[in-house]
């Protein structure tokens, strides 16, 4: 009962359990963070818009991203993924989401930022129907913890729309 | 030299009953392991509750040898979500990102693509020949929460299966000559 096997065990039990019991509190201490983050997008310019040879749109736009995810960031957080995606309903779908551009911040001094780019993946529709479609562009962010439980959530901003004809 | 004599003298005194006993406590824990996992199976609804990050292709989010717990509702799948799925002819499950959704009107199924954070290009070449979406019933769950570096076990037991051998010959060892 008292040999060097039964310690080793015993005292590796009590610290796996200790161990898991501050990765949950870790993970608990989240909660108490009531973050307020801010964003603003616009479409600084339609660079083009065609119908590709197999028959499904696709645009490039240049966007201007501006964000504060300041607040988004606890001691628990190891980072935040940032994206910016297109949503909207076609006939043949009810809903659509491409993605058009994310970035990971590592710290919270990074997540006040200003940028602008050309979309980074491809905004491409499953089929033609593209053409003066409104569309909602939400940026959407993940904190992802230290340990424990991810935290999602996005702000959505409306009222974009793309030309009526292809250039 | 000495602690292996006696480790044999209470091997050859064990009694029928003895052992019995203990076969009947080993079977038990294992027992009750299989029953944790089938619970938690069924709790998540995912056919695998738990994974180990196997690639580095989520950096810096996730690195190798953590392991991320999965959840599976109803839910409409959405971009954004992690997720973890199986490409038909592979059996090595892929832990990446959503980025592209596609929901019919009609029968709401979805056609979905992915990308790990820390590659360039989508997972269209992980796909099977001529795939370019995958569908719901590629996904085995979503990742809800993660620990770091707990699945290095599974990897060292996974790449260097001597080490299995050793742990569990180790274990029933140390169950079969306690004397309780």
């Amino acid at each position: 009962m008292h040999s060097f096997g039964y310690r080793a065990n015993a005292v590796l039990t009590f610290a796996v359990t200790i161990l898991a019991l501050m990765c949950a509190m870790a993970s608990f201490s989240d909660n108490f963070n009531s973050p307020s983050p801010t964003a603003e997008v616009q479409v600084l310019n339609i660079n083009w818009f065609q119908k590709k040879p197999d028959g499904d749109d696709e645009v490039s736009l240049t966007l201007n991203i501006t964000a504060d995810l300041q607040t988004l960031f606890t001691w628990n957080t190891k980072q935040v993924f940032v994206f910016l995606a297109a949503e909207y309903e076609t006939p043949k779908n009810a809903l659509n989401q491409v993605s058009l551009w994310d970035v990971i911040i590592p710290t919270k001094e990074r997540a006040k930022f200003w940028i602008r780019t050309t979309n980074k993946y491809r905004f491409i529709d499953q089929g033609s129907s593209l053409r003066g479609k409104d569309f909602n562009l939400t940026l959407h962010w993940h904190v992802m913890p230290k340990t424990g439980k991810m935290f999602v959530d996005k702000i959505a901003m409306t009222g974009f729309r793309l030309p009526e004809t292809y250039r | 030299m000495g602690w292996i004599g006696e480790q044999i003298d209470s091997i050859k005194s064990l009694q029928f009953r003895q052992v019995l006993t203990q076969a009947i406590s080993l079977g038990m824990i294992v027992t009750s392991a299989l029953i944790i996992w089938k619970g938690l199976m069924c709790v998540t609804g995912s056919e695998s509750p738990v994974v180990v990050v196997l690639s580095g292709s989520m950096e810096p989010g996730f690195k190798r040898g953590d392991i991320l717990f999965l959840h599976m509702s109803k839910e409409p799948i959405r971009a954004g979500e992690i997720v973890v799925f199986n490409v038909d002819g592979r059996e090595i499950p892929i832990v990446h990102r959503v980025i592209k959704v596609h929901e019919r009107q009609d029968t709401g199924e979805v056609d979905i693509l992915t990308k790990g954070d820390n590659n360039f290009g989508d997972d269209r070449l992980l796909y099977a020949h001529g795939q370019l979406w995958l569908q719901r019933h590629h996904i085995m769950g979503r990742a809800v929460g993660f620990l770091p570096y707990v699945g290095w076990v599974t990897i060292i037991m996974t790449e260097k299966p001597i080490i299995k051998y050793i742990l569990i010959g180790a274990l029933g060892l140390l169950v079969i000559t306690s004397k309780e």
